[in-house]
């Protein structure tokens, strides 16, 4: 693979995760410590709102899900290092990329799949056509 | 011990399939014994099956498509003349053999033709243009070659064990759950795909990478050569559609083999998200094997019309913008299935939609020709028969995106002649350009002109004659995958259309004649400088066949068309650039890897198949282990002396220096 390090010299500002420059891991675990405290703390709560009546019932799934959205940003941001600096353009695009299929491919199914029974007649009426 | 596999699984009683397998397998020991006799299997195993050179991959790729194209196009001939002889008649295949044999055409032109073809012409290609030493994962490129073979073996397989599927080239449910396909079929089918389709992914993976990240110094995006470009966008479809097809056959696979219920009548299941899901990944999928035929024919036609291509900015901008629409006209598949007319509506605009880039690039590669001199070559035959024939594919696919007329004519001949129109103008000519275009550079010499001109003319001509009357009996009603009909109105349609079939068997033919005559007179249409085409991009700036490094020094790139520049600086000075410092360089080393998992994982898919379960977990066990050995691998590399590269170079520079002093006496006289 060094044809590809070699190659990457005179693209220093685009590096895929985990190519990291040597003695650039000196801060690396500080970031992953974090994450985990974060992550964990994350978790620990989501637990406990599960079953608390601090906050109003109704609105726990609400909760529950704010705190997952939190739980995707603290991976992305310290285990896959996913930052705004121009070192993960790729990263940010790749992202951007799987976000779009995902959503066009589940939406699409859900509002596809909704719609599908459409121009069928209503089931009684089948029932009926068939006696 | 040997599951579900008899005696019984062998067709003793069905002479077509066990002839032909008996052809198919006389012919393969023939090789082998060859092979074996000459002694060429040391040479054979150490410099092409364990190679992982892309350039070696990207041949047996093409070299695994135009076999498979042979296998595919006897399922046409097959299929063509039934319907020929079927009026009134049963024709001379039973309805299950005949179910099987159109199941395996699509099965096969789609995913072991058009696929390889079209990835064999990215790995040859593409780091060539880039300026690159390799692609960015050079034993994984193996590795997915190996396993697309895995999959075209299991397919054929089939044609002597047991049987394939009989549902079409898309397994649709409930015919191909457990309850209504209860034989083998459906089963390889599903294994060849999975396999199969891990190799697809992972070179998906790869291009992505190699595109983005291994280039040249200079090689920023806007010079990237346009095959490149649509290269690119063809490996990001292949990583955002391929695992919907993957998880998709597998939910298919669960039903079939541990009774789920994703896609069954019953029990909860619905057979239409089968249709959502596998629609999402197919229509992608049609751009995934159209792109990169639209990056060759930017290359041929900017070549011979002696120009630089025209508006390339605009067909990058057309080329992105077909990759992301790729995922938004899925449902035009199924439009007649029960859907409302609000997402009707939005589907068949879309699909409008994305008409216009490929209008774009249309105009874009006439733009190109205009005021160009252009030379008639084999290669811009097939341009400019792709040009007129998918203007017309492209317009049917339009008429057939407005749902009303979608309901006259789905699931008819018209249909078939819309898809082939496109796949055979678009794809095919464009994987026959490339053939053209790129031989000489891997290997040296020219194929003949005269005989590719005649296979040009008879797969053009050949292409109406079989396809318009299809789009006739289509109108008048025809269905698709008829095995007998007593229309008579239709049959003299059927016969001019099996008249069309045979004149693309001449077509074939000729190729396997120009094939045949080229390595005969192979000295006189040595390439001597490398460059036979006067070509504008990298790869003609290094020797045919290229070195394994490819280049003895990385080339500094500086502006869009680096080699063309290069080479006009040279003709003006009429001299080339002063010899480079050579450095030692290191190419990856070969690795059976490749070879081997695909060894296990042909066992573990014909053990899947026929539940012999014992095999089954065997092979996987065989295949992680192969992995872990090339995981604790010590050395990664070879290394190529600064001698050596200097002394394959010099001969190069030697042979354009010829060139040019040949120019130079003929611009004297």
């Amino acid at each position: 693979m060094s044809d590809l390090e070699r190659l990457s010299d005179c693209h220093e500002t685009d590096r895929a995760p985990g190519d990291q420059l040597r003695g650039e891991f000196s801060d690396g675990p500080k970031s992953y410590v974090i994450g985990l405290a974060l992550a964990s703390l994350l978790t620990v709560t989501s637990f406990y709102v599960s079953r608390t009546s601090l906050v109003w019932t109704p609105s726990i799934p609400v909760a529950l899900s704010v705190l997952a959205v939190a739980q995707m940003g603290v991976h992305l941001v310290f285990f896959l290092h996913i930052s705004s600096g121009p070192d993960s353009t790729n990263n940010v695009m790749a992202l951007a990329f799987g976000i779009l299929i995902v959503f066009l491919l589940i939406a699409g199914s859900l509002w596809i799949m909704s719609h599908l029974n459409h121009s069928m007649p209503p089931m009684e009426k089948v029932i009926q056509m068939q006696r | 011990m040997f599951g579900r596999l008899t005696w019984t699984a062998i067709p003793f009683d069905q002479p077509i399939p066990l002839a032909a397998g008996g052809v198919v397998g006389l012919v393969l020991a023939c090789v082998l014994g060859l092979i074996v006799v000459k002694g060429w299997l040391p040479y054979l195993w150490r410099e092409w099956i364990t190679s992982v050179d892309h350039k070696r991959v990207g041949i047996m790729y093409t070299v695994l498509a135009l076999v498979m194209l042979l296998r595919g196009f006897s399922d046409a001939i097959l299929m063509r003349s039934q319907q020929a002889l079927a009026f009134k008649a049963p024709g001379y295949l039973p309805p299950e053999h005949y179910d099987q044999v159109f199941s395996a055409h699509g099965t096969l032109m789609i995913f072991f033709v058009a696929m390889p073809f079209m990835i064999g012409m990215m790995n040859f290609v593409v780091p060539l243009q880039l300026g690159a030493r390799d692609v960015a994962f050079p034993t994984l490129n193996s590795v997915s070659f190996w396993l697309t073979a895995t999959g075209a073996l299991l397919v054929n397989i089939s044609l002597v064990v047991g049987e394939f599927s009989r549902t079409g080239w898309l397994p649709y449910p409930p015919l191909s759950e457990l309850t209504y396909s209860p034989g083998v079929g459906p089963d390889y089918y599903l294994w060849a795909l999975q396999i199969s389709g891990v190799g697809t992914l992972m070179t998906g993976v790869n291009f992505v990478t190699t595109v983005l990240k291994v280039h040249a110094p200079g090689m920023t995006y806007m010079r990237m050569p346009m095959f490149c470009w649509t290269t690119l966008a063809s490996s990001l479809l292949i990583v955002g559609a391929f695992p919907i097809l993957t998880a998709t056959l597998a939910m298919l696979i669960l039903d079939r083999y541990l009774d789920f219920h994703f896609f069954t009548n019953d029990g909860g299941g619905n057979v239409m998200m089968f249709m959502n899901l596998i629609w999402a990944w197919g229509h992608p999928e049609v751009y995934i094997l159209i792109l990169p035929a639209f990056g060759i024919f930017s290359e041929v036609v900017s070549t011979f019309s002696r120009k630089p291509l025209f508006g390339y900015r605009s067909m990058v901008m057309a080329t992105m913008v077909i990759f992301v629409l790729a995922f938004t006209v899925w449902l035009h598949h199924f439009f007649t299935m029960g859907a409302g007319a609000d997402v009707n509506a939005i589907f068949g605009i879309m699909s409008m939609i994305i008409a216009v880039p490929t209008g774009v690039k249309v105009f874009n590669w006439l733009f190109t020709m205009y005021g160009g001199r252009v030379v008639y070559s084999t290669p811009m035959l097939f341009a400019l028969g792709f040009m007129v024939t998918f203007v017309v594919g492209g317009m049917t696919g339009v008429l057939l995106a407005v749902p009303p007329a979608d309901f006259v004519l789905h699931n008819s001949l018209f249909l078939v002649a819309h898809f082939h129109n496109v796949v055979i103008g678009g794809v095919l000519f464009g994987a026959f350009a490339g053939y053209n275009y790129w031989f000489p550079k891997a290997f040296g010499f020219r194929l003949h002109e005269g005989l590719g001109k005649a296979s040009f003319w008879c797969w053009f001509v050949g292409f109406y004659v079989a396809f318009v009357p299809l789009y006739v009996v289509g109108l008048m009603g025809m269905t698709r995958r008829m095995q007998h009909y007593d229309v008579p109105a239709w049959h003299p349609w059927l016969l001019l259309a099996a008249v069309g079939a045979l004149i693309i068997l001449a077509g074939i033919l000729l190729m396997v004649a120009q094939l045949y005559v080229s390595i005969r007179q192979r000295v006189a249409l040595r390439d001597q400088s490398g460059d036979p085409w006067d070509g504008r991009s990298l790869e003609w700036a290094t020797s045919s066949p290229p070195p394994a490094f490819n280049f003895a020094v990385l080339p500094n790139i500086e502006g869009e068309e680096p080699y063309w520049g290069v080479k006009e600086c040279a003709r003006k000075q009429m001299h080339l650039d002063n010899e480079p410092r050579y450095e030692e360089v290191e190419v990856p080393r070969n690795s059976p890897t490749g070879f081997v998992c695909a060894f296990f994982a042909t066992f573990l898919g014909f053990a899947l198949i026929w539940h012999i379960w014992w095999l089954a977990a065997v092979s996987t066990l065989g295949a992680a282990a192969t992995f872990v050995a090339f995981a604790w691998r010590d050395r990664v590399e070879d290394i190529i002396s600064a001698e050596e590269v200097g002394r394959i170079d010099r001969a190069n520079r030697r042979a354009r220096m010829e060139a040019l002093t040949r120019m130079q006496t003929q611009a004297a006289e």
